[in-house]
């Protein structure tokens, strides 16, 4: 087993979660309202696997990140002002839609084809990070294909835990019902790993962290090659937000067992 | 398909601007290095900052430990060091002015003591910064930069002591009880100086290291008075004193500290020479206080600004569900679904206080921006001058005078159409960097004042107006958006660097440069032909209200009052403050309408801004058309009493007295009419002025604000 990796994260951008969403339908089909006008963030769930991508690879000098992420350019260049300040990657930007109405196997293709065409991208050291399932959508697809266009075998998904042995190999503790993990061991690569949270806090900003990122975010930016995701085939009977919505109150001072017993009656409710 | 004015409605606002409108109005689309440092800075106070207030840290004076760990979060998000040049540790090349004072909105955003918290460090190193020896920046700068990864060693904070007990120091910088004298001064020795000094409301004087303090000599070997560097660990008395009982900005530490050091000279601020026996401080304490606040100054007015964009968002929020919870106030009613946004009032007053953080922050990222351009300028003219023997001071500015003519020349014939003008000479005073000082410098000048005086004092009036849009709540600790706070808060931003007074003193000077008169003339030709090509932003309206201004002042210059005393005199407070006051307005208003014009222009290659550009730009250009109302209203009014006011009452029948102004039948004097028709011509350019006001009501109850606020309350 190598003792440095290439990290390919696959990851793009989300609405700000704090902002109203809500879906409208227009001639190409259903979106939310406003979308491109509404700061956008890195998606939880990718952001979850970049920062495990990044900790790995500094404990493990010689070791690679990458991320690509499709979405709108002029978007993506916003939301890189914050993630490229957390840890150090090189970007592979895709000018393309981002969002919960498009559909998983035309990216996935796109990502595939973007992670094939990495210049010196070497396959036994590589592990394909991302989302197990994203922000804007919950289908947890658009990953598991990435890795089967890529030939990738070993898959996991909605990992907490990726732990590499002195043997090189690693240990991996994926979510299963109950709140428990499935622990597997995997002994090559390529690898592709769908993370759900993982156990690492968000990094903090560090603008001279970006300021380095940036040297190879802005050019990647400045050629993101446009690509036509077209969803042919794909309709949408129709778009609705959950019917049960929690109506944010501020309550200062709540006990615990307080606030447990509301959420237990409102997860009742549905 | 083009569209129907008569028929299509008119696009307006959709979401609340977001980085990337802000990025193209604010002139920094292009700066990586400055979005980035917004995206830090504004994690530290929608974070740490808010956190800290929710939980009441502001309801002690003393700097705590919860307090303290804002100190590290500023280091670790780059604010400590984005003042510092690369070559000393820091991550933004060039000037930083502009950097400086979008730290200062993001984090007043929250809360203006933690903005003033960060602020002070740089003032402490200002001195250092603009005036300091080489060795005295590198020394210093290189100190107060956080340790990199391997390095061993505490990082350094300063404090900025001037300011002293009453009854000394306070508007009259001139007077200093604080003390420098001779302690010892071997032969061949570099001499050891005393230093004695008393300061009052020193902020980070809590934890500071080192401190820059203002002295004057009690010494004759002494020249004059200087600003010295104190160390913490230098021999004698360095004790902090008791936290400032002050009532606001508590999330910044302010003592009133006692210092009795000695110190070598070489901790004098800029060096000094000996002559005859005799130490001449190469810089007096005034000339670097000059340099420093004239930029700093203008970092304390954007947080005010800031302050007032933030009360946007909570106030639209708070109205809208303000009847919603009411049993009797169901979903789909107008009561449940726009609350208190169904009444015009609320509304109105709203658009009053966005329209007037637009020009705020626009005027001070104006002056900020200037500055920039000016430091490089500057540092060429200053290299100029010493290789021509000409000492700062009363020397520069007798060197001015010659090159003021030029400067006016180039004003001129930059108003000139390019084929009709002699451009060769126009290259060469572009290309003068003494002229382009001098230009730029007049700017400034009015600028920085105008941001301090106008975007504190009259922002602190209309913060109070976005406190009481809150009801009760606003007055309490639970208010979203922390909006008492703020309001208290600005009352401090209105009386640091320099109160309201010292502001208008200096206006009252600066705006009466020839220089800056020339380019306050071509303003108002470039507002009118704004006014032409966009007829709804209010160009017109502020550039007719800019004409009464200055006939105003020409007036006042040169007539008498009604006992024949000259109107405009420096001592005549009564005549040249307002006369400042109302400059603000104009000046402001200006600067709102080019940041609007600069979106409309640039943000169509901005695929995500062009989505929802034309209702943004017709919004923002309503604000601008309310705001330049009130502009020119309150400049005009300004302008009537300072014209008539000084005349004396009408006379009855027959008779006349001195100064009287009308004409038997009470019409004025053919002296004044081209003022009476100025007024006319800015009554009638109003027109239009209170439907955009209406539109940009209407606005606010459709557009969409998030689910939350971003920090906590």
């Amino acid at each position: 087993m190598p003792t440095s990796y290439h990290i390919v994260v696959c990851g793009s951008i989300v609405p700000d979660p704090l902002q109203t969403l809500e879906p409208v339908t227009t001639p190409t089909g259903p979106a939310l309202k406003n979308e491109l006008l509404l700061p956008a963030v890195l998606d939880p769930w990718a952001g979850h696997a970049l920062f495990e991508a990044a900790h790995l690879a500094k404990q493990h000098p010689g070791s690679k990140v990458w991320l690509v992420s499709i979405g709108p350019k002029a978007k993506l260049q916003q939301v890189m002002m914050t993630v490229a300040q957390k840890v150090p990657f090189e970007l592979i930007a895709i000018d393309g839609p981002a969002g919960g109405f498009t559909e998983s196997a035309e990216i996935a293709a796109a990502l595939a084809e973007a992670i094939q065409g990495l210049p010196g991208l070497d396959k036994s050291r590589l592990l394909v990070f991302g989302g197990w399932e994203s922000a804007t959508r919950g289908a947890g697809t658009t990953l598991q294909m990435v890795g089967e266009r890529l030939g990738i075998v070993d898959q996991f998904q909605g990992v907490d835990q990726l732990t590499v042995r002195p043997d090189g190999s690693f240990q991996v503790l994926e979510r299963i019902e109950g709140g428990r993990h499935q622990v597997s061991s995997c002994g090559a690569l390529p690898a592709l790993c769908g993370w759900a949270t993982g156990n690492l806090p968000e990094p903090p900003n560090n603008p001279q962290v970006g300021m380095l990122n940036m040297r190879t975010v802005m050019p990647a930016l400045q050629r993101a090659k446009p690509t036509k995701i077209s969803n042919e085939g794909v309709t949408f009977p129709s778009v609705s937000l959950p019917k049960q919505r929690r109506e944010t109150k501020i309550v200062k001072d709540m006990p615990p067992d307080d606030i447990a017993r509301e959420i237990v009656e409102w997860i009742g409710k549905e | 398909m083009e569209k129907n004015p008569d028929t299509d409605p008119r696009e307006t606002l959709k979401t609340l601007p977001g980085d990337d409108v802000r990025q193209i109005m604010w002139r920094y689309q292009d700066r990586y290095d400055l979005q980035m440092l917004i995206q830090s800075s504004r994690s530290v106070a929608r974070g740490i900052v808010a956190r800290l207030v929710a939980e009441g840290a502001r309801n002690s004076h003393d700097w705590t430990a919860e307090k303290n760990a804002l100190l590290p979060a500023f280091d670790a998000a780059g604010i400590t060091t984005c003042f510092m040049d690369p070559q000393q540790g820091g991550f933004i090349e060039g000037p930083k002015n502009l950097a400086l004072s979008l730290v200062a909105m993001e984090l007043a955003w929250v809360d203006a003591g933690a903005s003033t918290c960060s602020l002070a460090g740089n003032l402490a190193l200002s001195p250092i910064h603009e005036r300091g020896t080489p060795e005295q920046r590198d020394y210093y700068m290189s100190r107060c930069v956080p340790p990199q990864n391997g390095e061993q060693r505490k990082i350094w904070r300063g404090a900025f002591s001037l300011t002293e007990p009453l009854p000394y120091v306070g508007v009259e910088t001139g007077l200093l009880s604080g003390k420098v004298s001779i302690a010892e001064w071997g032969v061949g020795q570099e001499p050891i100086l005393q230093v004695e000094k008393r300061a009052r409301f020193i902020t980070n004087m809590g934890f500071a290291n080192f401190t820059t303090a203002a002295v004057e000599s009690a010494d004759p070997r002494i020249k004059g008075s200087c600003i010295i560097i104190l160390e913490e660990t230098d021999p004698g008395v360095f004790d902090r004193g008791v936290p400032t009982r002050k009532m606001v900005h508590q999330l910044s530490s302010t003592n009133d500290p006692v210092f009795s050091l000695k110190v070598p000279a070489s901790r004098i601020i800029g060096g000094y020479t000996v002559k005859d026996g005799v130490i001449h401080p190469k810089f007096n304490h005034s000339e670097i206080i000059e340099a420093v606040f004239r930029r700093t100054r203008v970092g304390v007015g954007l947080m005010t600004a800031a302050k007032l964009l933030s009360a946007v968002e909570p106030i639209i929020r708070y109205h809208r569900n303000r009847f919603r919870g009411a049993a009797s106030v169901n979903p789909g009613t107008p009561r449940y679904d726009q609350g208190l946004q169904q009444k015009e009032d609320c509304l109105q007053r709203l658009v009053d206080i966005w329209a007037t953080g637009e020009a705020a922050a626009s005027l001070g990222l104006a002056a900020a921006r200037l500055f920039d351009e000016l430091d490089p300028v500057e540092k060429i003219k200053d290299q100029k001058f010493a290789e021509q023997g000409i000492a700062p001071g009363m020397a520069q500015m007798k060197a001015f005078r010659g090159i003021s003519k030029q400067a006016l020349e180039f004003i001129s014939l930059a108003a000139q159409p390019a084929a009709e003008r002699d451009q060769a000479r126009y290259e060469a005073l572009k290309t003068d960097a003494v002229v382009q000082y001098l230009i730029l410098d007049s700017q400034a000048n009015v600028l920085c004042p105008a941001t301090k005086l106008w975007n504190t004092g009259h922002g602190a009036n209309v913060m109070r107006d976005a406190v009481s849009l809150m009801g009760g709540y606003g007055i309490t600790e639970d208010c979203p958006g922390f909006l008492g706070h703020k309001w208290m808060d600005a009352q401090l931003e209105a009386t640091y660097e320099g109160p309201e007074a010292v502001q208008r003193r200096q206006l009252s000077v600066t705006m009466t440069n020839e220089v800056f008169l020339a380019v306050f003339r071509s303003w108002i030709r470039e507002l009118r032909l704004i006014g032409t090509e966009r007829p709804g932003i209010g160009a017109d309206t502020l550039a007719t209200a800019m004409e009464l201004w200055s006939w105003t002042l020409e007036y006042l210059q040169k007539n008498t009052d009604a006992h024949g005393a000259k109107l405009y005199h420096g001592n005549r407070q009564g005549v040249s403050f307002p006369l400042a006051d109302a400059l603000c307005w104009l000046v402001a208003s200006r600067s709102q309408i080019l940041d609007v014009l600069e979106l409309a222009a640039k943000g169509p290659a901005n695929t995500v801004v062009a989505e929802g550009l034309d209702g943004l730009v017709n919004f923002f250009s309503d604000l601008c058309a309310v705001q330049a109302a009130s502009a020119a209203g309150e400049s005009a009014r300004i302008c009537a009493e300072s014209v008539y006011g000084y005349s004396a009452l009408p006379a009855g029948p027959g008779g006349k007295g001195p100064g009287d102004q009308t004409d038997a039948s009470g019409a004025v004097t053919a002296a004044l009419e081209p003022f009476v028709r100025l007024r006319i011509k800015l009554d009638a350019s109003l027109a239009g002025s209170r439907l955009a006001k209406d539109r940009a009501a209407e606005a606010l109850t459709k557009v969409m604000i998030p689910e939350a606020l971003d920090y906590p309350v």
